[in-house]
């Protein structure tokens, strides 16, 4: 279960957010929604832990995240607004880095599986540099289809750059994950169609 | 833990293959630099063997500079630093791995074209062992040192000058005693002292500046 308290954040001299706390339980989904620059990115690293909130703080299962650190990561699938792809990889490399570094283990063919549920059948061993920036998105995201073993995913913007099909893929895999328990927290601009059995939205622009 | 921190290697020595112009220009920096001074000093066989341990041992220094920026900034700017931060393996580790890596390819050979650049100097040959010895113990060191400069200027703009300006001060011990190491075996003492000193010096980088660079990073990454 993921908690926050009286979390806030600054850039510079503006408060993006503060006084922010909710909790995301297995099986619910959390929509983070705002327009450009409200924070969505820095709530999401916060969460993370990959920023330090300038108030509040980030708990799982009842402790601090940034005194768990690696207990909590290895619970933790994270896509951020930038795809973690390297130019000089190939789409399967890179699935293959990204499954080591977040400690999962991965047979060749459920990754290879993974890419082609993403449309990239037959691009697995091309450099990421020759895909276009929609596949680009795709190979970052195909990650999630091997993630269930994570139950925590945080993504920043799934949809953006995506073509209809691979947003259903996307929504069908969220919508499996919570099926099976996990949990999610998400930003976008669309009105995404997830069932979910609880859906918590939250929106920065009126904080 | 093992298997992550073999796929973190295995992943950067596959990039620095798939960009191998630039790992060559560092090491060619160093072949070039090491023999300017041959050419432009003349044929002077004293003076050049007198010389020949700094000018070898500055060039190697600086061909480690050279590759130095290039460590985290494309990791950083594509986000897969992020995902190292958050791995489910400790950052400190992994770091070390990176180091390892960098140091195969940007080390391992001044290491071991030294010999060579040597004869230019009408080094001894008893002499060359000494000089590849005393930069397999040094070179490390200026990998480890590095990289917590790298990881300091990280996403800063002229970052460039900025961690010339403040890793080279840091690199003056470890030349002073690999240079010593050669002007010691040259006058006929043992290079021994020399060498104990530079692996002293590569336990304590090894044992300190990974966690300097993982608390750089994360500090970069705010």
């Amino acid at each position: 279960m993921l908690e926050t308290r009286d979390l806030a954040a600054t850039r510079g001299d503006t408060t993006l957010f503060s006084g922010l706390g909710f909790s995301v339980a297995p099986g619910a989904l959390l929509r983070v929604t705002g327009a450009n620059g409200s924070g969505k990115t820095s709530l999401l690293r916060a969460l993370c832990g990959l920023l330090m909130p300038s108030a509040g703080e980030v708990r799982w299962n009842g402790e601090n995240v940034r005194a768990l650190r690696e207990e909590y990561w290895k619970h933790l699938a994270y896509v951020g607004h930038a795809d973690a792809l390297k130019d000089d990889l190939t789409v399967e490399e890179n699935l293959t880095i990204a499954c080591a570094l977040a400690g999962l283990q991965v047979p060749a063919s459920r990754a290879g599986d993974a890419i082609a549920g993403f449309g990239l059948a037959g691009r697995e061993r091309l450099p990421a540099r020759a895909l276009s920036q929609g596949q680009r998105r795709r190979a970052a995201l195909a990650r999630l289809a091997v993630s269930e073993a994570l139950p925590l995913w945080i993504l920043d913007e799934p949809f953006a750059a995506l073509d209809t099909l691979a947003v259903e893929r996307v929504q069908s895999l969220v919508g499996e994950h919570l099926a099976r328990g996990g949990m999610v927290v998400l930003t976008t601009h669309q009105e995404a169609r997830i069932k979910a059995p609880t859906v918590t939205d939250i929106n920065l622009d009126r904080q | 833990m093992t298997a992550i921190l073999r796929a973190v290697i295995h992943r950067d020595l596959i990039l620095a293959w798939r960009r191998r112009s630039d790992v060559a220009t560092a090491v060619l920096f160093f072949v070039i630099v090491a023999s300017l001074f041959p050419l432009g000093i003349g044929a002077e066989p004293n003076l050049l063997r007198a010389i020949a341990p700094g000018v070898i041992w500055v060039a190697a220094l600086l061909a480690c500079m050279l590759s130095l920026t290039r460590m985290f900034a494309s990791d950083h700017a594509d986000g897969t630093l992020d995902q190292m931060l958050i791995s489910s393996t400790p950052l400190g580790p992994i770091v070390v791995a990176r180091v390892f890596a960098h140091w195969l390819v940007s080390g391992l050979p001044l290491v071991v074209l030294s010999p060579i650049l040597a004869l230019q100097f009408d080094l001894d040959q008893s002499l060359l062992g000494v000089l590849a010895v005393s930069l397999l113990l040094g070179t490390p060191v200026l990998s480890l040192v590095g990289a917590v400069g790298a990881a300091l200027t990280l996403g800063l703009r002229g970052g460039g000058v900025l961690l010339a300006l403040l890793v080279l001060p840091l690199y003056v011990p470890v030349l002073i005693i690999g240079a010593g190491a050669l002007d010691a075996a040259a006058s006929g003492l043992s290079a021994l002292p020399y060498f104990l000193l530079l692996a002293a010096l590569l336990v304590l980088a090894g044992a300190f500046t990974p966690w300097a660079i993982a608390a750089a990073l994360r500090i970069s990454a705010e």
